[in-house]
């Protein structure tokens, strides 16, 4: 066939030749067809949803953000001990979750939410997203510090430090002293050294946003922002592109040194054979993300939701967290890995903002820093 | 039918609007066929597409049961959109007129010429075209950003990066729709000009253009609604001080939930997209005729680099190595990012190696599958998705390419035209939502479509129906009715002319709309991400979930992802291409 095509009527085929290619073409067309048949997903899938359906009673479907995920098996395990079979749905990124579920509330998406974080805890729990559940595990007492607003209707779950990260490979060859707090980014010596990411499209962007609202108040902050646009600030678009693109540490040798990033971030760039990372995050520039987890309203299965819950806080998922989510457990009998005690604690003072006051102000501050930064 | 019949010469080159004799009264099973034709496709459109919108939109304008069109004034009154709407018009309009510049020459090299290794190249200008954003947003901004190869030219963060980028997901689109029509003109008209003394240029101004101008226009209206909707290339190369409609109806709905903001944006689009339709439908029109059309095997010549022996000075040969120029150095820009991050992919911390290919085989510690069961995914979809749109977009192209006598009749199919264009010019953001809110017992019936996979390839299908369409109508409408004329008066009846005619000849260009599809599928990420279930994710949407994780690692396996979807992308594209250079000497 490709012999022929590839010099295409040079000359008037025989009539033979002609039939011999439409045979062929027919065959072509068969075999087309069967190979369509075999690997049609509507096909496949529509015969899996049976199986799904016939079981249906015993199906939690956990809603979460597109950052979940777990070591394979754990959730075979916990199929293993409740009989429930886990579907996950993943919608979007954490704000997209949460407007999701909101606008989905009469006839929700599945039976667990996990993944809405504290920026967007009080607009969850104020649409009535959630419903009160007290998880029985052993770590709802570690939970409970992180209870939002006096409710149960979210159950802390993981949580991880927003923070400034440095190379240290590049102030090293460039022989200068690394910055440590928020105020020494906005120095003369740190000209066109720090790339963020947009506050208003990246949730750490976000929450960079609310560790300096945290840090010079509601109306001290926009001055910090206006110091920092003077000194050369970059603003990117996501985490991918600010750290990948823009970072000097990153996945792609780009020019900045200094970076929004996370706590947890440093491990990740120990280099082949060496022993110590070649980044740092810098403790006094943080923002405290904690991701919740709720049983949502009107669920089909709210006694699998709260099993489920519980098996958020067991020991078994909460070793699994730093791993596959790159987030702190809260438990604290959990294990975290070796070299994140060694190069990724988690700030001791970190910036807070309350959650409410989050839910009420962002939209405004948000606007505002927009035109401060962007323009 | 075979390919000599099409070009007879003792056919005029081209003949007028030419009226069909149509038996007075349809049969039955006439009328059945075109109600269906026109039926399933609505039907289609009407529950997958136009539902969800009305019901998301529905919800912004819709306060305590009351009809609140206030909305309207609020947002107007700020600057801010003002701004956004010009924006807008000014990426799309400024990206599709180099879309267009660029992509004529590149369609007549490539469609009209013959080269070694043109197959190749005709794959690889396919491939940005279904990169994700989030990918080429990597391989564009190392390229830029300071201290990059490209960091001289300073162009990170500009309009002018958002431009390119849009040219270069786009290029494509205009070389494959212009070149589809172009490779099937029947060169002689051109040289009977030639021959009475006109230059190539002249030739090519008042015969080559306005035959090829619906499939300008077409290509053109595609272009602008992919630039308008672009999303992802926006944010990543620009950032919100160039924010679009597009951009600022994902913000307002996905992070601040104002649904009365983006429903008035969400019109705004709505209109700015059937404005464009509209003027481009205009253009079409007015230039759309019967078209001798031959096969390639006629009219593709060989692309020489010397003048060849015995021929004059001006006999065209200095256009073409113009347009070959041209073509060369925008291949050339086009390879770059594929380049680098072919490159970028096979760098493993200090070294070179193939480590993150390697670990395609694993989740990478991040995901809920292998990359190489995505990839599986993505192909299964794909073929649904294809299958599809192949069906709906076959269904309209055959309806819009028919000239009803009365008035009513020809704005029915202008239309019909118009409207299966919509789904390109609207926000997958609506649309995606959209699916939430109306998807849970559709129609009362007991299913949940919402978190189901049939959704995903169905969506795929509604963006895809357009590209099929696109491709294969102009085809179809450059048919001399005097053929079907020519076929009913030897006693063919209406179904056997529509087979042995309209679908012989739309057939070879099938293939082309089959690559289109299929890419488009391929590549689909923005309704695909709000639908997708984990346990069955699609490679972009894996590519996507790996490049935001920390670690080298993991960055190292998306680059190689996405030179997995390149190739894969490629390869089907050209696949695609010998089915149709197969089918064309063939009878289907």
């Amino acid at each position: 066939m490709a012999s022929t095509s590839s010099h295409p009527g040079r000359s008037p085929r025989s009539a033979r030749t002609r039939s011999a290619r439409t045979r062929m073409t027919a065959a072509a067309a068969a075999a087309l067809g069967l190979a369509l048949a075999g690997c049609s997903a509507i096909g496949t899938s529509s015969a899996s949803d049976g199986d799904a359906t016939s079981t249906s009673s015993g199906t939690v479907t956990l809603v979460a953000h597109d950052s979940f995920g777990l070591s394979d098996g754990i959730l075979d395990d916990f199929t293993k001990e409740t009989g429930l079979k886990v579907e996950v749905v993943q919608p979007g990124d954490a704000g997209t979750l949460v407007n999701q579920l909101v606008l989905t509330k009469d006839a929700p998406l599945g039976d667990l939410a996990y993944g809405i974080d504290n920026s967007f805890a009080s607009r969850a729990i104020d649409e009535g997203v959630v419903v009160p559940y007290t998880s029985s595990a052993p770590a709802a007492k570690d939970a409970a510090q992180y209870a939002v607003g006096g409710s149960d209707a979210l159950t802390a779950v993981d949580l991880g430090d927003v923070c400034i990260n440095t190379d240290h490979t590049w102030f090293t060859e460039h022989g200068l002293a690394e910055p440590s707090t928020l105020d020494d980014l906005t120095k003369p010596e740190y000209k066109d050294l720090l790339v963020v990411p947009n506050a208003v499209t990246s949730s750490p962007g976000l929450a960079f946003l609310l560790a300096t609202v945290g840090a010079f108040g509601e109306d001290g902050w926009q001055d910090y922002w206006t110091k920092l646009k003077a000194n050369g600030l970059k603003v990117a678009d996501g985490w991918t592109e600010a750290y990948d693109t823009d970072f000097s540490g990153g996945g792609g040798n780009g020019p900045r040194p200094i970076v929004l990033s996370y706590a947890s971030s440093p491990p990740f760039t120990v280099p082949e054979g060496g022993t110590e990372p070649t980044t740092g995050a810098l403790l006094d520039t943080c923002f405290r993300q904690v991701e919740y987890a709720g049983v949502l309203a009107g669920a089909k299965n709210p006694e699998g939701a709260q099993k489920l819950l519980d098996f958020l806080l067991s020991d078994e998922v909460q070793d699994d967290i730093p791993g596959t989510m790159y987030m702190y457990p809260v438990s604290s009998t959990a294990t975290l890995p070796d070299d994140w005690a060694t190069w990724a604690p988690l700030a001791t003072k970190p910036f807070s903002v309350a959650p409410d006051e989050i839910t009420t102000n962002r939209e405004a501050w948000l606007a505002d820093w927009s035109e401060i930064v962007i323009g | 039918m075979s390919t000599a019949t099409a070009t007879r010469p003792d056919l005029p080159v081209t003949g007028g609007p030419g009226r069909v004799a149509r038996p007075s009264r349809p049969s039955a099973g006439q009328v059945l066929f075109w109600s269906a034709a026109v039926a399933v496709p609505l039907l289609f459109l009407g529950v997958f597409f136009a539902w969800p919108v009305v019901v998301m939109v529905g919800r912004g304008f819709v306060t305590d049961g009351h009809l609140d069109l206030s909305a309207f004034a609020e947002v107007f009154s700020r600057p801010r959109t003002w701004r956004i709407v010009g924006l807008t018009l000014a990426q799309a309009s400024i990206a599709t007129a180099l879309s267009v510049l660029l992509g004529l020459p590149g369609a007549y090299v490539l469609h009209r010429r013959r080269f070694r290794g043109r197959s190749v190249v005709r794959a690889l200008v396919t491939v940005p075209f279904v990169l994700p954003t989030v990918v080429v947003g990597v391989a564009f901004r190392s390229l830029l950003v300071d201290g990059g190869p490209l960091g001289f030219l300073h162009l990170d963060g500009t309009f002018a990066a958002i431009v390119s980028a849009l040219v270069f997901f786009n290029y494509a689109v205009v070389v494959r729709a212009v070149g589809g029509l172009w490779e099937r003109l029947d060169p002689r008209a051109a040289q009977a000009a030639r021959a009475l003394g006109a230059s190539p240029w002249r030739a090519f101004r008042t015969v080559t253009l306005p035959a090829l101008t619906p499939a300008i226009a077409s290509a053109a209206s595609l272009t602008f609604l992919f630039c308008a909707t672009a999303f992802g290339t926006v944010l990543v190369l620009g950032g919100l001080q160039f924010g679009t409609i597009e951009t600022e109806i994902w913000i307002q709905t996905t992070q601040f939930l104002d649904l009365r903001a983006a429903a008035v944006l969400s019109v705004v689009q709505l209109v700015v997209v059937a404005g464009v339709l509209v003027v481009a439908g205009r253009a079409r029109s007015r230039q759309e005729r019967a078209l001798a059309l031959g096969a390639p095997s006629q009219t593709v010549r060989a692309l020489t680099l010397r003048r060849p022996a015995g021929r004059p000075r001006g006999d065209g040969h200095a256009p073409a190595l113009a347009a070959a120029a041209v073509t060369a150095v925008v291949v050339a820009l086009l390879a770059l990012p594929l380049v680098n991050l072919v490159v970028r992919s096979l760098r493993v911390g200090d070294r070179w190696g193939l480590d993150h290919y390697t670990a395609l085989g694993t989740t990478g510690g991040a995901l809920t599958v292998t990359v190489w069961q995505a990839t599986l995914n993505s192909l299964r979809v794909a073929v649904d998705a294809t299958v599809l749109a192949l069906v709906v977009g076959g269904l309209v192209a055959l309806v819009v390419s028919r000239r009803p006598r009365r008035t009513a009749g020809r704005r029915a199919v202008a239309g019909l035209d118009a409207l299966f264009m919509l789904p390109l010019g609207v926000s997958a953001v609506t649309v995606g939502f959209g699916f939430l809110l109306s998807m849970h017992h559709p129609f009362g019936l007991d299913v949940d479509l919402r978190t189901s996979p049939v959704l995903v390839p169905i969506a795929q299908a509604v963006v895809a129906v357009p590209l099929v369409v696109r491709t294969v109508l102009p085809v179809l409408r450059a048919i001399d009715p005097r053929l079907r004329e020519a076929a009913a008066t030897l006693g063919a009846g209406p179904g056997r002319v529509l087979r042995t005619v309209d679908l012989t000849i739309a057939a070879r260009s099938v293939g082309l709309a089959v690559g289109f599809a299929f890419a488009a599928s391929l590549g689909e990420f923005g309704a695909t991400s709000f639908l997708a279930r984990p346990d069955r994710p699609t490679l972009p949407v894996v590519i996507f979930r790996l490049i935001g994780r920390p670690g080298a690692d993991t960055y190292g396996m998306a680059l190689a992802a996405s030179v997995v979807l390149a190739v894969l992308t490629a390869g089907i594209v050209a696949a695609c291409e010998r089915l149709r250079a197969a089918g064309a000497g063939g009878e289907w």
